[in-house]
């Protein structure tokens, strides 16, 4: 017995008839805690989803995540996750971007994918080619900057309060009382990856 | 609307102009902070542009920041109609990532208050769906039993709705004997009285039919190419459960039906959630008859912190103590997309982890967020006293929809 997350069979020969049906345009396929995960060409990736709906039967679309690597290049990730309700199985499919490079809207494959983007869009600043509704979604009417990206602060940048003055709500740039605390409980035996304050001689060793 | 004296319709020359209203974000049928942006033919519904995020509290961000253990209690803020199913997905995952085996108890339990959960969050949806198309009194008596349901949650966790009780591992605590033998009274008798009494309102009703039978179809083409999922799915008519398909927890150990509809309109999805609940109660009654003594938690000590007692007595079990309450268990590399059949629909969490004491990134799936984009599809060329019921039936939470 192992751990007792939804129970996934991965059908033989799955990872076959995905690298077949996508061909050039997969880039690498893994397996991992029982998962299959396509990277796939960014510019490929309508027509790889076309496939993989039509060809592998992966019917919907549930859902799409950003994730952003501020160390990598291409900065962003785009993770789609499709679901088989016919063969009763997951596989994710992975894209990368930049800012400034548009990733293809899959909304004429899906409508469902509408939202899923504006939401990414709204988060990571990622921008999707097609998706001809791209407004913010979660943030406030009026909203700047990306709050999921990683250099976005945990504070935002803007506070809003109501004016009893000028009888509305207005924003302020954000006043911390005392400074923002991010506690590092690391252990300095195992994980952390920094030299430990006074210990500079022994981390140049 | 501008209807000036010049433009007043006179005998047979009608002029009607579409006009646009806005419904919400403060209205009572909008089950919390929804504003709909409609354009409207008449009473005919044109068009219409769903607003969401005025409850948007940046969950995923504030997790990015939190250990795994202190980012548990947010999964409970977001769909607080059914907390338990919200941590539910969030635990399998982590647990997932580090392939941790959970004891057979404390899966009986999860799966047990897993269902509880959903029975309280289906009388909530049945109980406005009903009173949003104009019946109240069932309203009053399923809130009864969803009282109960509280009751049940505050003595296992101590709390009534923001539990935080299931924890990667298994449970934060054993129940007592005498909770599970009260809620298996509660399953025999008091629930099973309130919740068909209730329901023997509304079901047969003529106006409560004509108010939701043929009312926003949805074909089984619509539901996959929109992403439905839960309740929304089955009554398009698909037979699709991922407690039944996808198996978690000790599911697969337990006998119960998957109810589907046959047309697809919003009576439809109430029945199904109507027998969703009778499933549930089986589904509880079998975790009761089944479930075994033993320990409630994983005994790995890099993970699940030790008992009060243990600590007074050794050592080592204070410092895990105070490590896993400080720094937290670091999750090995990699990601993971793990979805639960919460009470609403497919529930997901995907969770990708550095190796770090904290999730890299978690990506909460909600179920809203595919059925309220269906509603512009939905409510095309319906009535404007139809949107009510249609929200109804969608079975929305705010605190999930914009997270």
């Amino acid at each position: 017995m192992s751990h007792p997350a939804p129970h996934i069979e991965t059908p033989k020969g799955t990872v076959a008839a995905i690298k077949k049906a996508l061909g050039k345009d997969l880039l690498a396929i893994e397996e991992a805690h029982g998962e299959i995960a396509c990277h796939v060409k960014t510019d490929k990736l309508v027509g790889a989803m076309m496939q993989l709906r039509d060809t592998c039967d992966y019917q919907q679309l549930m859902e799409i995540a950003g994730v952003d690597w501020p160390d990598r290049d291409p900065r962003f990730e785009v993770v789609y996750c499709l679901l088989s309700l016919t063969k009763n199985h997951r596989i994710r499919v992975h894209v990368t971007t930049n800012e400034d490079v548009a990733v293809p809207s899959v909304t004429e494959i899906w409508p469902v994918a509408g939202w899923l983007e504006r939401e990414v869009f709204d988060m990571y600043g990622v921008t999707f080619a097609g998706n001809d509704d791209l407004r913010r979604i979660l943030t406030d009417y009026g909203f700047v900057g990306h709050p999921q990206r990683k250099d976005f602060p945990l504070t935002g940048y803007v506070e809003l309060r109501y004016s009893e003055e000028e009888k509305r709500v207005k924003y302020e740039a954000v006043e911390l009382a005392q400074d923002f605390r991010s506690f590092d409980f690391m252990s300095p035996w195992e994980g952390a990856d920094y030299v430990l304050p006074g210990d500079e001689k022994g981390a140049s060793k | 609307m501008s209807l000036q004296k010049d433009l007043a319709p006179t005998t047979g020359d009608e002029v009607i102009q579409n006009y646009t209203i806005n419904f919400g974000p403060q209205h009572p049928a909008a089950h919390g902070v929804l504003r709909l942006v409609m354009e409207l033919d008449g009473e005919i519904i044109e068009r219409l542009d769903p607003h969401i995020g005025l409850l948007h509290r940046g969950t995923e961000k504030l997790i990015e920041h939190k250990t795994y253990l202190q980012a548990l209690p947010y999964f409970d803020r977001l769909d607080y109609a059914s907390p338990l199913a919200m941590e539910h997905s969030y635990v399998l995952a982590i647990e997932k990532l580090l392939n941790l085996e959970v004891p057979l108890r404390a899966q009986y339990l999860r799966v047990l208050f897993a269902e509880m959960t959903r029975i309280s969050n289906h009388l909530l949806n049945l109980a406005h769906h009903a009173l949003d198309v104009g019946a109240m009194t069932p309203g009053l008596w399923l809130y009864e039993a969803r009282e109960d349901c509280m009751t049940f949650f505050e003595r296992a966790s101590g709390a009534r709705m923001h539990t935080a009780w299931f924890r990667p591992g298994g449970v934060h605590q054993d129940v007592p004997l005498k909770l599970l033998t009260d809620i298996g009274d509660w399953l025999d008798d008091r629930l099973p009285r309130l919740f068909e009494d209730g329901m023997a309102l509304v079901v047969d009703n003529r106006i409560f039919k004509q108010r939701n039978v043929d009312i926003a179809f949805v074909s089984k083409e619509d539901a996959i190419k929109w992403g439905f999922s839960g309740p929304m799915i089955r009554g398009a008519g698909i037979p699709w459960d991922i407690r039944k398909s996808q198996p978690y927890d000790v599911y697969a150990k337990l006998e119960f039906d998957i109810p589907v509809g046959t047309k697809g309109d919003c009576y439809d999805r109430f029945m199904v959630r109507v027998e969703e609940v009778r499933q549930s109660i089986r589904i509880m009654k079998q975790c009761l008859a089944q479930m075994p003594e033993g320990p409630v938690c994983s005994d790995d000590r890099k993970i699940v912190p030790p008992k009060r007692a243990e600590m007074k007595a050794s050592m080592e079990a204070l410092i895990h103590h105070f490590k896993l309450y400080t720094e937290g268990f670091h999750v090995p590399e990699g990601a993971v997309y793990v979805a639960t059949e919460s009470p609403k629909g497919e529930f997901g969490v995907y969770l990708v982890s550095d190796g770090t004491n904290k999730p890299y990134r978690c990506k909460i799936r909600p179920t809203a967020f595919s059925h309220l984009q269906a509603m512009d599809m939905m409510s095309r060329g319906h009535m404007l006293a139809d949107t009510t019921a249609i929200i109804g039936a969608l079975d929305i939470v705010f605190g999930e929809c914009d997270r």
